[in-house]
């Protein structure tokens, strides 16, 4: 057989459907950090859903300092060569030329991402003119709203990259949870107040509010180092995970990686998180939230 | 008729919602005590066919549901499922369950760009509505497997005995009608084992 002819969906509404339903596919999995074919198929083999090509992880990124750019397109390339799962990659906050790179070289996910200097401070890219899905960062449910109203198919939460703690990822969690239960509490005819209070689209509060849920996936991204970790996500009702720099600054990343990817899954069996801990070599040495300089999480909102 | 359904990884509450809204009761298969439940049906969703084939293996899940499927349980496979389910990958050489005699072809069309939305004939049901995301497509079948659909000139669906397997995703589109075929399936292999026992 031919490869398969396909002619690309042009309708916008099509297209933002399915670039939601890509994310739907992604859910109960792992989405993984790495800077080099070698560590995208230790990725793939340890049992990740997902990679995200990006020539340093957060914790270089931070370390490093300077300004943090979109990586080298034949460096992401070279990743895409090497797996068969998707492939994601990162461009910075509002640089939709950066996108259209991205897009050109037809990667499967776009992180518009506070992990890299954000190039605009005001507005985000206007991710409706694409083709290509986005996931951004969120904080909480207005937040979130706002990203999706640009046109992002799947949201994160923003943690703290390249740190190694949890808490911030806990905390855009609870703060989410938070948003989407006050929505669905309210009466209908509270809405549009809620809306004009959040900056955000009528019709996205009523549809958390019809629905007690995001309109898309949601992920726990930022600071997730250990099996626990992600078991902790998944019952704040993360519906996937991100690592970082967990996995490829700890001791064993392969045995690491397919222990959180096991407890993604298996995160409701603390017997089974025990066993996954057991023996995983260094995790990442991580750093406090309050020993830091820059907050990432606070870039672009 | 109570239906499990894969929950290790992917689109699988989706299903979940769909054939609940038909009336079956489904349950969730995440280890190996799971499969300790009696059910009449099985579902393996859409998500990374590598992933949920790494993780059944490694959670002991991949031998016994292996043996239920080849002694006749009947399967809905969405997507990876196909992949898992398939006797051959076109362009590699891994084999997960193997019990579908069809050559599939993974990420066939290509990338998340080239993922569509479609409206096809579904053999005894009509067009039907169907999604394919980084889909995976039927290259060639063996004789005894039966073909259901084909889009844009490809095969899209195909049936052997009790396994449905396609490369499409009926669970996203709110049309309950492939999953009410399937629901059909498996009240027939009761009827068949009632007949059996008696």
């Amino acid at each position: 057989m031919q490869q398969a002819k396909t002619k690309q969906s042009q309708d916008p509404k099509e297209r933002a459907k399915l670039n939601r339903e890509l994310a739907q596919m992604l859910k109960g999995g792992v989405i993984m950090d790495v800077t080099t074919p070698e560590q995208a198929k230790i990725a793939e083999d340890a049992g990740a859903c997902a990679v995200m090509a990006l020539e340093r992880i957060p914790a270089d990124i931070r370390a490093a300092g300077g300004v943090s750019r979109m990586s080298d397109p034949a460096m992401i390339e070279g990743i895409q060569k090497a797996v068969s799962i998707p492939v994601m990659a990162k461009c910075r906050i509002g640089h939709f030329a950066e996108a259209q790179v991205l897009e050109a070289i037809d990667i499967d996910y776009i992180d518009e991402s506070e992990v890299l200097s954000p190039a605009d401070d005001v507005y985000h890219i206007d991710k409706t003119k694409f083709k290509v899905p986005f996931v951004c960062g969120a904080r909480d449910l207005g937040e979130a709203l706002r990203r999706i109203a640009e046109g992002a198919s799947m949201i994160r939460t923003k943690g703290e990259p390249g740190t190694g703690d949890v808490v911030q990822a806990v905390r855009h969690l609870r703060k989410m949870n938070e948003g989407i239960a006050r929505v669905a509490a309210l009466g209908a005819d509270e809405l549009y107040e809620e809306a004009h209070r959040l900056g955000v689209p009528l019709d996205l509060v009523q549809y958390v509010h019809e629905h007690r849920r995001l309109p898309v996936v949601n992920f726990a991204a930022g600071g997730i180092a250990t099996p626990a970790d992600a078991a902790l996500m998944m019952q704040l009702g993360a519906e996937g995970i991100f690592v970082g720099s967990g996995i490829f600054k700890s001791g064993n990343p392969a045995k690491r990686a397919a222990a959180i990817v096991k407890a993604t899954t298996g995160f409701k069996d603390p017997a089974l998180v025990a066993k996954l801990s057991e023996n995983l070599g260094e995790a990442m040495v991580g750093i406090n939230e309050n020993e830091i300089q820059v907050l990432m999480a606070e870039r672009g909102k | 008729m109570r239906i499990a359904v894969l929950a290790l990884q992917g689109a699988f509450i989706e299903h979940e919602k769909m054939l609940a809204s038909l009336g079956a009761e489904c349950f969730e298969i995440r280890a190996l005590s799971d499969l300790n439940r009696p059910f009449d049906g099985l579902v393996l969703p859409g998500g990374e066919s590598t992933v949920q084939g790494r993780l059944l293996k490694d959670l002991g899940l991949f031998e016994p549901l292996k043996a239920k499927i080849e002694a006749g349980l009947p399967v809905l496979a969405t997507c990876a499922g196909m992949i898992l389910l398939s006797e051959k990958l076109s362009g590699d050489q891994t084999v997960w369950f193997g019990t579908l005699p069809c050559t599939v072809k993974r990420n066939a069309y290509g990338r998340q760009l080239a993922s569509f939305h479609s409206e096809d004939e579904f053999k005894g049901l009509g067009r039907v509505p169907m999604t394919f995301i980084r889909a995976p497509a039927v290259q060639s079948v063996k004789p005894e497997c039966q073909v259901l659909a084909v889009t844009r000139g490809i095969i899209s669906a195909v049936r052997c005995e009790n396994q449905l397997a396609l490369a499409f995703h009926p669970e996203l589109d709110g049309d309950p009608r492939v999953h009410r075929y399937f629901l059909g399936m498996v009240q027939k292999a009761q009827n068949g084992a009632l007949k059996m026992a008696s």
